[in-house]
């Protein structure tokens, strides 16, 4: 294949564009979505619920449900040895080899997803034996070494049934099993949401650890600001199917330039501010069968203009790595300094 | 300071599940104070929501007394009893589970109004209903009175919510978890809104969360309490709680909290556990319940005798802790770890 990526690139979604079709219309999930992940980065996609980010996700690993229809665009992939593939045109075959060996994904509330019929080292067994790997031996040592590095007693969790362990250790068995075939990628979507606060340091610390040690990037899925300013190195904001703000995790805190990522940031209370200046975005997310014109944040932004209800404003590629699709982003700037 | 407007006194409640028996609450004693906010946060199964429904009276205590407004309501009788249960509402957690999708709002609204005999007729409840529902800024009225839960967002169904529980004219509301089921942009706005019922109607608002910076928002000018596994481990002015936690869990709770804040929160400490598991209810380690996980556990002490709430002794703070060691003088240097 001719096409090439930076060397650094992973992965690279270029203008991607997802429909579900409905008997109410078709709901305009994703619209020319489009980013790299860089090797051993960490990216978060930051949004409501609704706005398209667990959509973006399946159709990385093109796990989409049956009504969706990819209108535009591809996703490449560079393997390790700098082969680039476009996922979205990979044979079946190929696909089940892509998957969990080259990019795994853990759902949302996976801590229910075990089989309750079958041990933990039955669910490691499976599914190295589905990637042509027997060798029972290896599968267990590997696995208790990645079990170890999740911070949990080997041994005895690895010959348990998922019921005898607490929702933080199925969570981080979890997190041992998606990095069994060694994947380049891990998303993640809402790692820890519905995890108890002191489970959820345990989860961070522990991903952080992983990262480090096995080198792997992580896409990650969050409503949690506090998650991302933790764990990325990239942000990226979505909103009513498009990213409206992408860049360092640094930018996007402290001078953001889109109002909806503005809007986030003040509407979180945080614990060492004493006296919190906060507000809510008014109004509420946009239907997705019929968005509005232009900029599709206009009815809900407090620095909406003319044009932005006519015009829709582009997310420029090349230029820096601070990226916002808005066109008064000097004013949501300012905003930011009065609050902080 | 005044008489409080509600008390709760070594409220024990327990929870059969088969032949077990899960102690859920022990030894459970708070006042709740006229008109202050206060808070109750703990993280899942340590019995938050539990007290919130003894508060309001949906859940009666296995053992200890309730008094509401000075009188042990175990010996309210008759229209005693139902001015206590009018004067005290809840509001539940999930406004998709807890709002019949077969009513209107209006259907919902006026059912206890008619009940109680707060409106004569038809046109009357409208108005009420009106009025509640300008209270809760679903406006224009019009557009909402109608209408079905399922026509109406998360957000605007916990509006609903709260404007039924404002039906019957309460002194105390108890706000279970109500904005985290709302997406994070307009959490705050509900919080508010909530913050402004106290001043227009002088109700006091118990609220129950799992979210310690919205717990802080929420009570800033009042108080926080702070549950693990039953009891009520720390609870003072939220100001004071937060500045300066005095027992292990909560300085513990408070370490590993993620911020929004790249740089503090990537340079915060963090205190570790002794041990990251959670006990189970039903096999709780003995004297004190946290001792397996506290990183300044005291041998001979803190595993035999069950603390009680009271001062701490080396603390400038107000703030009630049950952690022998700390009212004995110890002092919990983060160092020491």
């Amino acid at each position: 294949m001719s096409r090439k990526l930076k060397d650094d690139v992973v992965l690279k979604v270029d203008d991607l564009s997802i429909v579900y079709q409905t008997n109410r219309g078709d709901v305009k999930a994703t619209n020319d979505i489009s980013f790299e992940l860089e090797k051993g980065k960490a990216m978060a996609l930051i949004g409501e619920s609704g706005s398209g980010k667990t959509t973006v996700s399946l159709s990385l690993i093109r796990k989409l449900p049956k009504n969706a229809v990819v209108t535009k665009g591809q996703v490449l992939y560079q393997q390790r040895n700098g082969e680039v593939q476009d996922i979205l045109k990979l044979s079946n075959n190929d696909l089940r080899k892509f998957r969990w060996q080259e990019c795994a994904m853990v759902f949302q509330g996976a801590q229910n997803a075990f089989n309750p019929v079958l041990k933990i080292s039955k669910h490691f067994e499976d599914t190295a034996y589905a990637h042509n790997w027997t060798d029972k031996k290896a599968i267990r040592e590997r696995a208790l070494n990645l079990l170890r590095l999740v911070r949990l007693d080997p041994e005895r969790v690895y010959d348990s049934y998922p019921h005898e362990l607490s929702g933080g250790m199925k969570q981080r068995t979890l997190l041992a099993l998606s990095v069994l075939l060694n994947p380049q990628i891990v998303i993640l979507d809402e790692p820890t949401t519905a995890l108890d606060i002191l489970t959820q340091r345990a989860i961070i610390d522990v991903l952080n650890e992983m990262q480090e040690k096995l080198n792997f990037s992580i896409i990650f899925i969050s409503h949690d600001l506090s998650l991302a300013a933790e764990m990325a190195d990239v942000v990226a904001t979505v909103y009513a199917g498009e990213i409206v703000e992408i860049g360092d995790v640094n930018d996007m805190f402290y001078n953001p330039l889109h109002p909806y990522t503005y809007g986030l940031l003040t509407s979180v209370p945080t614990l060492d501010h004493t006296e919190d200046l906060l507000k809510s975005i008014p109004g509420s997310p946009p239907n997705l069968i019929n968005p509005p014109t232009g900029c599709k944040f206009h009815p809900r932004c407090e620095f909406a203009t003319d044009k932005c209800k006519t015009e829709n404003p582009l997310l420029l590629a090349d230029e820096g790595t601070h990226l916002a699709a808005c066109w008064h982003p000097d004013k949501v700037l300012e905003a930011r300094k009065e609050t902080v | 300071m005044s008489q409080p407007i509600m008390r709760l006194e070594s409220i024990y409640r327990s929870f059969k599940q088969g032949r077990q028996i899960v102690p859920v609450l022990q030894d459970v004693n708070f006042n709740v104070n006229s008109l202050e906010f206060l808070c109750l946060v703990g993280e899942s199964g340590c019995g938050k929501t539990t007290t919130g429904k003894i508060l309001s009276g949906l859940l009666p205590p296995s053992s200890g007394k309730i008094y509401f407004e000075g009188q042990d309501i175990a010996t309210l009788k008759g229209i005693e009893k139902q001015r206590y249960r009018r004067s005290v509402q809840i509001i539940h957690q999930d406004p998709y589970a807890s709002l019949n999708p077969t009513q209107t709002i209006f259907e919902m609204l006026s059912y206890p109004l008619f009940h109680h005999k707060f409106v004569k007729d038809h046109t009357h409840a409208r108005t009420r209903v009106g009025e509640l529902l300008e209270l809760v800024d679903l406006t224009p009225v019009e557009d909402v009175i109608d209408k079905y839960p399922y026509q109406l967002s998360g957000g605007q169904r916990q509006r609903v919510s709260i404007a039924r529980a404002l039906t019957t004219n309460p002194s105390v509301i108890v706000a279970d978890e109500s904005v985290s089921m709302v997406d994070v942009s307009i959490r705050i706005g509900l919080l508010q809104m909530m913050m402004d019922l106290r001043d227009q109607l002088n109700v006091t608002i118990v609220f129950i969360t799992h979210d310690l910076a919205l717990a802080k928002y929420f009570a800033w000018e009042g108080r926080i309490g702070v549950m693990y596994l039953g009891r009520i481990v720390e609870i003072g002015k939220t100001q004071e709680l937060i500045a300066d936690p005095q027992h292990p869990y909560t300085k513990v709770l408070l370490s590993a909290i993620p911020e929004p804040d790249p740089e503090k929160t990537r340079n915060k400490q963090h205190i570790q556990l002794r041990s990251e598991d959670i006990p189970r209810l039903t096999e709780l380690p003995s004297g004190c319940a946290f001792h397996p996980r506290c990183p300044w556990f005291v041998e001979d002490v803190c595993d035999v005798e069950t603390p009680k709430l009271g001062i701490a002794v080396n603390s400038s703070n107000n703030v009630e802790v049950s952690c022998i060691p700390l009212q004995q003088g110890k002092v919990l240097n983060i160092y020491d770890t």
